[in-house]
């Protein structure tokens, strides 16, 4: 594949002699195709570096101040319409920063489907391994064949639109889940970068093993560099993060069959900017009478849009990449300004009946999944949800498993959900206590998240300076497993850790029993001898559920304290003690 | 037909086959049991002690001032200054408490402005890199942020490592409970190690200071430590023993210890304790929170084991 890649690179530059009539593209299409691959790798280029900086990287100039995310990492979710719908449908409200994705529908309708071609870092991986994967049978008349329009399976993303807004209306965001820009953050930070921090882990200690000075200095220096640049101070890892990483393999391994398969068939971003897209007043104008059906258009083709002559451009497609323009030799193609509408094909080719159907199904399958029991009436409690999430409804309307949260705690706490908040809840963010803990000041899950879903709290509340704190759940205790409850050992970490000022855990020194661990005199019984420990307890009113106790608790299978979600603030319902019950609670 | 060239060929490569996997089969075979498991390493400890010192004194106390930095020079002074521990060209370490994501004032860490007085007196010794550190109890960016050390290290001209797993190396410590653990390497990857604990109370070990402080060495589950926490706590001094122990006072945390929360159990005390004895030094500081060094433990421990000695009044004072 290396040898490809320098093959490819050196045939970019390679001055080309045009075939048929030979006619030079205009140069302005030229700078554009430029234009846009620098674009292209700008915007994946500022993804990342936006992704590697949702985290929270300490710094030698600030101290004690409010700690926040010091760049807008959300900022391509909040440019993102198909968010911004979604959410408008469920909550009728558009949040904050997700106004920005009015300037996206404001560029789709200048110039079409833009955001595809030049500004979406999840396209942008497409076009790169749709260039790169396709073997030897991907090429040519093959690839001519792949790239025309295949109306039925383009069809497809449509539909999938139609379904998360449906589902949407039915007040659950749940169609973030195949958002592009969300899938970009949950995949490259959940599974793409955890895996890569491992693979160099394994590296960095090979290099410590082997005893070679140079070598150690050298690995010490890329691992600082790394985990203070890229990744964390300590590997992360994520609850069943394998299925995030295996589907985001299988989507780019399509590529090796038809390009860009993601964005042409399954997008449903793609697909709302395509319902924008004709009004676009920027477009492609063609001579037919030109065409010689050298299919140059098409083999450069990333929409499969029929930019080729003697039939009609398929706007909603197009994904502006310029590139049949610049293939044609014979001056069919024009991209202008106001072209005539003749020969292109503005709106999807759904069947009506079938939209309305795909959004019924949608819209009826929120209903099924909350007749199942796991959000009503069997709620998992290890549902823990981050500080400041609002009541699980709301939530559910909120939440687009964008994976912002989850990237950008510090501790690892966040995870994405399997099954554990029922079908619908896959991907929400859940903590869990025994891999990270929520530390105590930082609130930096609401900071990042583009859709309310975790509200942008202070310290002051979440910690409850002046005010009620914000919990999350409340720590229990397994005493036939707690060591000074059961086993006659002093121990209390979870004291120790527990953040609260009083602390939630206190301690009572009692005296307890204990047996020798070796037989008496004459083979009699051991001896039995008494200890002081000090029992922890739980005080439900102080406790936060922030997890410290659980995390830090030394017995290493099944935590002797833990925490479950009730007493969590946002619930009204979900309370152990009459005095904390109020229904009229805001 | 085959030729009898080609057969030769054919079976040659056949029989190279065979013998290569014979040669690695032979060579990689595990014929079982736990041989392979054992630790190759041998129990180590580590002594940044200079040689005894005739005519200095061993312990400084030094109260006669509200300024940290100053306490700290008078201090350090007061045992003959900083030459006397460092030499020109040494790596030094100094090891603050870092442990926790609180800020100065809750007094649950070391005061940012004790460690730059320690980097800045090393520097002035000729001390060729100082390197700040500790291994964190909580999200290790934020305590170093907010507890103010990283920037007042920064500023002096320290280096500032944070706990990054890479940074840790399995050894065996010579201890009569801890065996083989995780260590944070520049702790112990150094010519001089200077401890910077902060007084405070601690509800399981009632006080700790200076010999508390090496829990900042280890990485793993060190929350298993305090099923024991005097024979660790001993085991630890007993394996690191610094150069100089330079104990923060200025402010001590008196209640709700080790981690506090609240500025209300911290009490401004404007002292700062230097010694090369740290057994003695926490046997000093100790009395400032009222707790008796004979109702604790490791002290006792530390004592027995000639690591040095718990009856402070045995050795030659400063009080400045």
């Amino acid at each position: 594949m290396g040898f490809a890649l320098a093959h490819r690179f050196k045939r970019l530059f390679e001055k080309k002699r045009r075939p048929g009539s030979g006619l030079e593209a205009r140069p302005i299409i030229r700078k554009l195709v430029w234009a846009r691959r620098a674009a292209q790798v700008g915007f994946l280029g500022l993804f990342c570096w936006w992704l590697v900086h949702t985290g929270f990287r300490g710094n030698f100039s600030a101290v004690g101040e409010r700690v926040r995310v010091d760049r807008p990492v959300e900022g391509f979710l909040l440019a993102d319409p198909f968010v911004a719908l979604m959410t408008l449908l469920s909550t009728h409200t558009i949040y904050r920063g997700l106004l920005w994705s009015v300037g996206v529908v404001a560029l789709t309708l200048v110039f079409g489907r833009v955001f595809c071609g030049w500004i979406c870092p999840f396209g942008t991986l497409h076009h790169f391994f749709g260039w790169i994967l396709p073997s030897r049978y991907g090429k040519g008349a093959r690839r001519i064949e792949q790239n025309r329009t295949h109306a039925v399976r383009q069809r497809v993303k449509y539909y999938l639109l139609y379904a998360c807004l449906g589902a949407a209306a039915f007040g659950s965001a749940i169609g973030g889940m195949f958002d592009p820009i969300c899938i970009s953050v949950r995949a490259l930070g959940l599974a793409v970068l955890p895996a890569s921090q491992y693979a160099a882990g394994l590296f960095g200690a090979a290099a410590t093993r082997s005893n070679v000075r140079p070598l150690q200095g050298a690995s010490d220096a890329a691992a600082d560099f790394l985990s203070t640049n890229v990744w964390q101070a300590k590997q992360h890892y994520f609850h069943e993060g394998w299925l995030i990483g295996i589907l985001l393999v299988a989507v780019l391994f399509m590529n090796r069959f038809i390009p860009r398969f993601w964005c042409r068939v399954l997008c449903p971003l793609g697909a709302l900017l395509g319902v924008f897209s004709r009004f676009a007043l920027f477009g492609m104008e063609k001579d037919h009478e030109k065409c010689t059906d050298c299919d140059l258009c098409v083999v450069h083709c990333q929409g499969a849009d029929s930019p080729e002559g003697g039939v009609k451009w398929r706007q909603d497609e197009c994904h502006m990449c310029f590139n049949c323009e610049a293939a044609c030799p014979e001056d069919v193609i024009k991209f202008r300004f106001l072209p005539g509408l003749r020969s292109r094909s503005g709106a999807p080719d759904t069947g009506r009946r079938t939209a309305i159907a795909t959004a019924a199904a949608g819209a009826i399958a929120i209903p099924l999944a909350r007749a199942a029991d796991a959000l009503e009436a069997n709620y998992n409690e290890k549902l823990i949800r981050p500080p400041g999430a609002v009541e699980e409804h709301d939530f559910l309307e909120r939440c687009i498993r964008c994976a912002e949260c989850m990237k950008v705690c510090p501790n690892n706490a966040l995870h994405p959900a399997f099954f554990e908040a029922g079908i619908e809840g896959l991907w929400t963010p859940i903590l869990i206590p025994r891999i990270g803990y929520c530390e105590h000041s930082c609130v930096l899950c609401g900071d990042v998240c583009p859709t309310g879903a975790i509200q942008k709290i202070t310290e002051e509340q979440k910690m409850g300076i002046d005010e009620p704190p914000i919990r999350i759940g409340t720590a229990f205790y397994d005493q036939g497993r707690c060591l000074p409850w059961s086993m006659a050992t002093p121990c209390i970490v979870c004291e120790e850790f527990c953040p609260t000022s009083p602390k939630s855990i206190w301690v009572e020194e009692v005296e307890v029993a204990k047996r020798e661990d070796k037989p008496g005199p004459d083979g009699k019984a051991p001896a039995m001898t008494t200890v002081k420990v000090q029992q922890p307890h739980v005080d439900p009113n102080l406790c936060i559920g922030c997890g410290a106790c659980e995390k830090v608790c030394p017995v290493q299978d099944e935590p002797a304290v833990y925490v479950t979600n009730v007493g969590e603030t946002r619930s009204k319902t979900n309370v152990i003690l009459l005095e904390n019950t109020n229904y009229n609670r805001s | 037909m085959v030729t009898r060239r080609e057969a030769l060929q054919r079976i040659g490569a056949a029989s190279a086959a065979l013998g290569g996997s014979i040669v690695l089969g032979r060579a990689a075979w595990d014929r079982g049991g736990f041989d392979v498991y054992q630790s190759p390493l041998s129990p180590q400890t580590r002594d940044f002690r200079n040689g005894p010192e005739k005519n200095l004194p061993d312990l400084a106390i030094a109260t006669t001032s509200t300024d940290p930095a100053e306490l700290v020079r008078k201090a350090i002074d007061g045992l003959g200054g900083m030459r006397r521990f460092i030499s020109r060209g040494d790596v030094v370490t100094v090891k603050p408490n870092i442990g926790w994501d609180r800020t100065p004032l809750h007094a649950a860490n070391t005061n940012p402005k004790v460690v730059a007085e320690v980097v800045r007196l090393a520097f002035d010794a000729g001390a060729k890199t100082v390197t700040v550190t500790d291994a964190s109890c909580n999200e290790p960016n934020r305590c170093f942020q907010r507890s103010g050390i990283w920037k007042a290290a920064y500023d002096v001209g320290a280096n500032v490592i944070l706990p990054a797993e890479h940074r840790f190396r399995t050894m065996r410590l010579r201890g009569e409970l801890l065996d083989e653990w995780p260590v944070y390497r520049p702790l112990v990857d150094a010519d001089k190690v200077i401890n910077v604990p902060v007084a405070k109370h601690h509800n399981l070990a009632k006080f700790t200071a200076g010999m508390k402080n090496w829990y900042g060495i280890l990485g793993g589950r060190r929350n298993r430590l305090h099923q024991a926490i005097d024979l660790s706590i001993a085991d630890l001094a007993t394996f690191l023993q610094p150069t100089l122990t330079v104990i923060d006072a200025t402010r001590v945390l008196l209640r709700n210890g080790p981690q506090g929360g609240n500025i209300a159990d911290a009490k401004d005390m404007h002292t700062v304790i230097a010694s090369v004895d740290q057994v003695a030094a926490d046997a000093y500081a100790c009395q400032l929170i009222g707790v008796k060094r004979e109702d604790i433990p490791y002290l006792k421990l530390g004592h027995e084991r000639g690591l040095g000695t718990m009856f402070w009044e045995n050795l030659r004072r400063a009080e400045v």
